[in-house]
């Protein structure tokens, strides 16, 4: 609907084939949240149960309740590891989009700097950061350095690759206009190539940020075994040499809700930049 | 009322194109030897079928495009990018801004503040009757509006000369004919002078004074009518014999030019 068109005074009378429609909207509603937290509490009734009656040992599969008591247990433990991985994950997301945007803003301005550097660009990211981690290791004296530079790795190649394309992508037309009206690179920068590039840059952006977690539990496995005492992938690691199971699942849950707040974040930091204006975050009526 | 006083063909001179050629890599000829001369007031349509070159005018004078050989000059020279305001087919628009930043653009890629010129912006929506849409964003208007609001950009620097590009194709009729009344009572209030694309021989017949026909393969200048019917033109004019008879004549010329390119 337009702006223009004028609603019609309220109508009362709603047909049978509306009040349907808007009931099972409604109903969809309610079950988008009931839905999935009935499965999940299903689950974890039906874990406690097979391990309670089937008498599974703990170091196969901790049950529920251990695990809810390794995580109140060992909070002290798990916390500070937490708060270690989140600061690498998010300075590594941080770097990226610096990093990234800085790369894709130079490639888009110079023809040049994207012949020179794209490709390596590109192998940067295909070369698999586990192979280059232990390497990394030996070259920078700091674990968590070693660490962070792993994570960045993963993390910048969608930010650049999306910004580059978004700033590449505005409207012909609209270029031709900005060329008219005699704008200056700075202002086709700043008024044409990056409003148009946000949709793209939101879009990495939120893959990013999952690819920076990923990239520092892999970092952690590697650099983390060496008693380093990263944060909770080598939390969960050690655990696993000692087969305290509790421990580990209760690692695994944390590392899993924080990719989980990372994608809530990514996504309504995207919703609120675009709400207003991009087809992705807008409903459709009717 | 700005209406040029002097018939077509006396007025000052305003934009001369003297054999005016263009050809693209690979020996494509765009545009032969074009000459035109376009006065102050004129409301000139370039006709003719798809390939005749009539864009490639339009992006020669936007000096978007360089002419291979001849010249395009301004008479007294061009003062600066806001001599030129330009519609193209599609509205344009920036998505990610309101009507009245979009209307804003020209001014701002000249440095200017939106409070320095919001009067300007406002006179320009309240021209083409979207006053109260400053803060809506393209996305919730109809095609007529955005196509609106674009004539708005284009002519809210006061613009000695406007091009627009085949601007109501997309649209559809009943939009069509509200829009060229429109633009005819918008000529008359601001008194620019129009370059009309189209390949309607009743829409050039309707808005223009002077209709440059042109054919294609390779794209050029066939011929060049006169409609002096007076300004201002209304619906009734749609239904003259006068209007049939200069829509005969158009449409023979444009017969004449899909022959040639045959």
């Amino acid at each position: 609907m337009t702006i223009a068109d004028n609603a019609p005074a309220a109508a009362p009378l709603v047909d049978e084939e509306e009040q349907a429609r808007l009931r099972t909207a409604r109903i969809h509603r309610i079950a988008k949240w009931t839905l999935p937290s009935l499965v999940m509490v299903l689950s974890i009734l039906a874990c406690h149960l097979y391990v309670t009656i089937g008498e599974v040992p703990h170091y196969i599969l901790p049950g529920p309740v251990l695990v809810a008591q390794s995580l109140v247990e060992d909070w002290s433990l798990l916390w500070p590891a937490m708060v270690i991985t989140s600061r690498l994950t998010f300075l590594a997301l941080i770097m990226a989009i610096i990093g990234g945007v800085a790369l894709a803003v130079a490639f888009t301005q110079s023809k040049w700097a994207e012949m020179s550097f794209f490709p390596y660009a590109v192998i940067l990211q295909v070369t698999p950061v586990i192979a280059i981690a232990p390497l990394l290791q030996v070259y920078v004296e700091s674990a968590f350095v070693a660490a962070l530079l792993c994570a960045w790795i993963v993390a910048f190649f969608p930010i650049l690759s999306n910004t580059t394309i978004g700033l590449i992508s505005a409207d012909h037309n609209l270029s031709d206009l900005f060329t008219i009206y005699g704008a200056t690179r700075w202002q086709r920068l700043r008024f044409l190539a990056a409003p148009s590039a946000l949709p793209f840059f939101l879009g990495g952006l939120k893959i990013a940020g999952g690819l920076a977690l990923i990239g520092a539990v892999v970092a952690e496995f590697v650099i983390g075994r060496a008693g380093t005492g990263l944060g909770l992938a080598s939390t969960l690691l050690e655990a696993s040499y000692r087969f305290n199971f509790g421990r580990l699942y209760a690692a695994l849950i944390l590392i899993s809700a924080m990719g989980i707040v990372i994608f809530a974040v990514m996504s309504l930091i995207s919703h609120l930049a675009l709400r207003k204006w991009h087809e992705s975050a807008i409903k459709r009526e009717g | 009322m700005i209406q040029p006083t002097e018939p077509v063909g006396t007025r000052p001179p305003l934009l001369n194109m003297s054999h005016v050629e263009k050809t693209f890599a690979g020996d494509v000829v765009a545009l032969r030897d074009m000459n035109l001369s376009v006065q102050e007031g004129d409301f000139i349509s370039l006709l003719g079928p798809s390939g005749c070159g009539k864009s490639t005018a339009l992006r020669l004078i936007s000096n978007l495009m360089h002419p291979t050989a001849g010249t395009i000059r301004w008479v007294g020279g061009q003062q600066g990018a806001d001599d030129l305001g330009v519609v193209f087919q599609e509205p344009t628009l920036m998505p990610w801004a309101t009507v009245a930043q979009n209307v804003w653009l020209p001014f701002r890629l000249q440095g200017k503040t939106y409070n320095a010129v919001k009067d300007d912006i406002l006179e320009a929506l309240k021209l083409v009757g979207l006053e109260n849409f400053q803060t809506a964003y393209p996305r919730e208007l109809s095609g007529g509006m955005k196509m609106r609001v674009s004539i708005a950009r284009a002519m809210v620097t006061n613009p000695r000369l406007i091009l627009m590009d085949e601007p109501l194709a997309a649209l559809d009729e009943i939009t069509r004919f509200k829009l060229n009344n429109d633009l005819l009572e918008l000529k008359s209030k601001i008194g620019c002078t129009v370059i009309f694309v189209t390949h309607s021989v009743f829409e050039s017949v309707f808005l223009s004074d002077r209709i440059v026909v042109m054919a294609a393969r390779p794209g050029r200048v066939i011929r060049e009518l006169t409609v002096d019917a007076p300004y201002p033109r209304s619906e009734e004019f749609r239904t003259s014999a006068e209007y049939a008879a200069f829509c005969r004549q158009a449409s023979d010329a444009l017969h004449e030019a899909m022959e040639l390119a045959a």
